[in-house]
């Protein structure tokens, strides 16, 4: 449930992590330097269509996941057009649609386990230890596991908190949740030993 | 050693439940949420090198796709909208926040802790997320301060917050100021 990546299949989802990742960092690069209105619209037109061809509920979807950004890329045009360059304005708004757009793409179209063992995968290929790589796994998934936990017990502490009072509650249920955090974080280590250690 | 991994864990996953907890965005794209106050308590309760790696480890599964960026952002998008010069204070600003507070003699004390908390928080995730906007938004130094002052007194709240909390959790766990480093 705690992912990104999309559940509708699509051709996208079948290619390899690794390649995408790889094309992800040439486009991202295209993006950074290019500085000819033309090309960012059309990279920005690339990034739609690669949106589309992988049907209107994607692409509804990954327009879901844009929105926020959409409002301050139009803030940060209007004041660069105000400015009297709407010319930068044009370049700034293209390229942060489209980086943040392609980058999306990727995530939503790549499983977790995937890019996990894409990351094991590069780290093995920097010559990180066996050891190391084992605990970063073992990290990844104990964050991945404790995080619904701990919003879950943020939302019963707010909901606590607004049964007995009018005032919001705030900074107040931060104390509870990070001795949550350490107790928890106690007793892994313990189960961690039991099973015979890291 | 599987304190020290449990530790960096839990704290990772502190800093995404509390970016998720309901805040509100100001203009110009930098979300103001409790994330900033996980990433002071990474510094100041495990200390510089345990709360860095905390701070990295959470960076790294925003960058996998889960959705615990500030109001649930995911993936590497996150990494290329204009407030990604705070992401990257993030780290930076655990690392000082722990070298700082370890200079006094009660590291988890309330003034310790948030002194660490200004330093660190305020300032050096501030100058981060500066540059970046800076860069990524093409307009000048001035302009891009100007964008970052509107969260400034909400960093100051954060860090008197994060000294708060830190002094009381000494207080019911004095275990933990011996694990820091």
């Amino acid at each position: 449930m705690l992912a990104l990546s999309s559940d509708i299949p699509t051709w996208a989802h079948r290619l390899p992590a690794g390649r995408k990742f790889a094309a992800l960092f040439g486009a991202s690069l295209a993006i950074a330097l290019a500085r000819s209105l033309p090309v960012q619209g059309a990279i920005l037109v690339a990034a739609v269509a690669l949106y589309l061809s992988c049907g209107p509920a994607f692409a509804r979807a990954g327009l879901r996941a844009l929105r926020g950004l959409a409002v301050i890329a139009a803030l940060i045009g209007a004041w660069h057009w105000l400015m009297g360059a709407p010319e930068t304005a044009a370049l700034i708004v293209l390229r942060l649609l489209s980086a943040v757009a392609l980058a999306n793409f990727v995530t939503m179209t790549t499983r977790l386990e995937e890019i996990t063992a894409l990351v094991d995968r590069a780290l093995a290929a920097l010559r990180t230890p066996a050891v190391l790589r084992r605990r970063l796994a073992l990290a990844i998934a104990l964050t991945i596991r404790f995080v619904p936990v701990l919003s879950d017990k943020a939302t019963r502490l707010t909901e606590a908190w607004r049964a007995r009072s009018p005032r919001r509650a705030s900074f107040r249920i931060v104390l509870p949740m990070a001795i949550m955090a350490i107790d928890d974080a106690e007793q892994v280590a313990e189960a961690l030993r039991a099973r015979g250690g890291v | 050693m599987e304190r020290s991994i449990a530790l960096i864990a839990l704290f990772a996953a502190l800093i995404g439940a509390l970016a998720l907890l309901p805040g509100l965005t100001l203009g110009f794209g930098v979300p103001i949420t409790a994330q900033t106050l996980g990433v002071m308590l990474c510094g100041t309760v495990l200390g510089a090198r345990k709360g860095a790696l905390a701070v990295l480890l959470y960076l790294l599964l925003i960058a996998i796709g889960l959705p615990i960026a500030a109001n649930g952002g995911a993936g590497l998008g996150v990494f290329a909208r204009p407030s990604v010069g705070y992401l990257v204070g993030f780290p930076v600003g655990a690392f000082v926040i722990g070298l700082v507070s370890s200079r006094f003699a009660n590291p988890m004390g309330f003034w310790p802790a948030t002194l660490a908390a200004l330093v660190g928080g305020l300032v050096v995730i501030n100058v981060f997320g500066i540059i970046g906007m800076w860069i990524k938004l093409d307009v000048t130094l001035p302009v891009a301060i100007g964008y970052a002052a509107p969260f400034m007194p909400g960093d100051v709240i954060k860090a008197v917050a994060a000294g708060a909390i830190t002094a009381a959790l000494w207080k019911a766990r004095p275990g933990l100021a011996a694990q820091r480093g």
